[in-house]
């Protein structure tokens, strides 16, 4: 098993490309807490990602927003509803079947100190899911190579640790591990919000490159409206558990039909609306 | 309050840590009173040092030197601690990002303030509390009367801001330093902190050093602006003019690195090349523009 490549080790019944849908989340609620005190984090909640397009989903702290992207990672099972990943009901999978459900997924955090480990090299970081998806040490030296150039860091990189990069080059470490397995989908949580505006700058460019040259689909989850008219190709608004509003970027910015959306847009500072 | 006085003046300012390169050198502002002056930069820019040593919060280990220094009226240069303690909180005051480091987790809030006013000598025992009151409604805090008792956590973030601010105008500085006070909030509390921001000034006439990494909050709030970069202020001037026409290559290479509407959807925003000549540039200020 030890030098199948990627390909290979990608479920054989993947159909190919022949459904548009790549993911689809079907009322889904979370329900925390009991009796009086309960809350609903998420509340009948329904999303389509089309393959190789990205979703934005903005919304402010405690609008559920990373809540759902635990249950699409499935990460804790929601309460009712079901996650369908490229055609197939995933929300019960468990043991062998989930392992392999999750080669598929990945996902990038707002602060890459906290996913990478200080004590590891960065090629020890990136080829993780490599060592998961069962790759030989050949095989993973040169995939971890590809991958760390893909995403613009130097060639001396791999044998380096995190603490000698600067936020943004940790935060493209953390992509090109996601990128490592070759994902169909990326959560990517709030990917650029603990960056300065040149460096996020260059995190966005790189991820939108990395979808053209891959075909990868993006969930990308941010309190920025402004950083997901950019990038994404549908953009759901969330607030309160609930996806309060849906529709393509310039929609939702140029016009909003939910009060919520508008008090949203007219929040942000005018420059980030111009 | 004397507002033919500035509310900060210091010009030729230079700080330094240990034996290390100037982190912050030959910068000089002015805020008038009743202005509220942006002073924005990415990290490491030195914006944040600026913020401390009109304080006088710096460590020791910081070497701080000016042609002059004016904080709320009062002659700064050179200055010990003994001269600062007399100026801090209460002639010129600081908010932070972070609300809930800057109040006792273990303390009521009306308390806090109520301390604050006793402290300063802004009222005694049996006024501090109704005096706190008064300024929970300055910060337009919603049902003060009740929060007064509330203990930190049991506000949101918002309204954990707002005591903090309140603390900080609670003796009626000339001068209010805020270093990034609304980068932990959501945009729509964000939107209510910077109109109280305004509010309080208009109605207290106090000046305002409003410390920023983000443009379009700077533009939102300030009358006027410094961009600083690698410890400089490369161009200053009216906010309004600086975000619509920027004139240093680093304010136009900032501006358009930031995804706005009317940059075309993916597609390559522009970066801050690691190898530029920003700093060589000479600066582009406010008496020039």
């Amino acid at each position: 098993m030890s030098d199948r490549t990627l390909d290979q080790a990608r479920d054989p019944a993947t159909p190919a490309v022949s459904v548009d849908s790549m993911l689809r989340v079907n009322h889904v609620s979370q329900r925390f807490g009991h009796g009086e005190h309960a809350m609903n984090a998420l509340d009948d909640v329904s999303l389509e990602v089309r393959r190789g397009e990205t979703l934005g989903l903005v919304g402010e702290s405690g609008s559920g927003k990373s809540t759902l992207a635990r249950a699409i990672l499935l990460m804790r099972r929601p309460t009712s509803g079901s996650i369908e990943f490229d055609g197939t009901d995933v929300t019960g999978l468990r043991g062998a079947a989930l392992r392999k459900h999750r080669r598929r997924v990945q996902m990038v955090f707002q602060d890459p100190n906290d996913s990478l480990d200080p004590r590891f090299t960065v090629a020890r970081s990136v080829a993780e899911p490599l060592v998961a998806a069962g790759l030989g040490a050949a095989a993973r030296r040169g995939r971890v190579r590809e991958c760390l150039e893909q995403v613009g860091l130097p060639g001396d990189a791999a044998e380096r640790f995190p603490h000698e990069f600067s936020g943004g080059q940790r935060q493209r470490i953390a992509i090109a591990r996601a990128m490592a397995a070759k994902p169909e989908f990326i959560v990517l949580d709030e990917p650029t919000s603990a960056l300065d505006v040149s460096v996020q700058a260059q995190v966005l460019n790189l991820l939108v490159r990395l979808q053209q040259e891959t075909g990868v689909t993006y969930l990308f989850i941010t309190h920025n409206l402004a950083v997901v008219h950019h990038v994404a190709h549908r953009v759901a608004v969330m607030r309160g558990g609930k996806v309060v509003e849906e529709g393509t970027g310039e929609q939702v910015m140029q016009s909003p039909q939910h009060p919520y959306t508008q008090e949203l847009l007219a929040s942000m500072p005018a420059l980030y609306r111009t | 309050m004397n507002r033919d006085v500035d509310a900060l003046r210091v010009e030729g300012l230079s700080i330094a840590y240990g034996g290390a390169a100037p982190s912050v050198s030959d910068v000089s502002l002015r805020v008038r009173a009743g202005e509220i002056v942006g002073v924005i930069g990415e990290s490491g820019s030195g914006k944040s040092s600026i913020a401390l040593a009109m304080m006088g919060l710096l460590p020791d280990s910081a070497k701080v030197t000016s042609s002059s220094m004016t904080v709320a009226g009062a002659d700064m240069q050179d200055a010990e601690e003994s001269d600062w303690a007399a100026v801090r909180g209460v002639r010129a005051s600081m908010v932070f990002q972070e609300p809930m480091s800057a109040l006792n987790p273990c303390m009521r809030i009306g308390a806090q303030i109520a301390e604050v006013l006793r402290i300063h000598g802004v009222a005694d025992k049996k006024q501090a509390s109704a005096r706190a009151l008064e300024i929970l409604h300055l910060v337009r805090m919603p049902d003060a009367e009740r929060r007064m008792r509330y203990y930190p956590h049991q506000l949101s973030g918002g309204q954990r801001q707002r005591v903090v601010i309140a603390i900080a105008v609670a003796a009626g500085p000339s001068l209010l330093v805020a270093d990034e006070p609304t980068t932990a909030l959501d945009v729509t509390v964000q939107a209510q902190i910077l109109d109280l921001l305004r509010t309080l000034r208009d109605e207290t006439g106090m000046g305002v050093l409003f410390i920023s990494h983000d443009l379009g909050v700077i533009g939102q709030l300030c009358e006027r602006v410094a961009v600083m970069y690698r410890g400089r202020v490369v161009e200053s001037g009216r906010a309004a003019d600086v975000l619509a026409d920027p004139r240093h290559p680093y304010t136009q290479a900032l501006l358009e690195s930031i995804p706005r509407p009317s940059v075309p959807v993916r597609s390559t925003l522009a970066v801050i090349p690691a190898d530029n000549h920003f700093a060589e540039v000479p600066a582009v200020l406010e008496e020039a523009r």
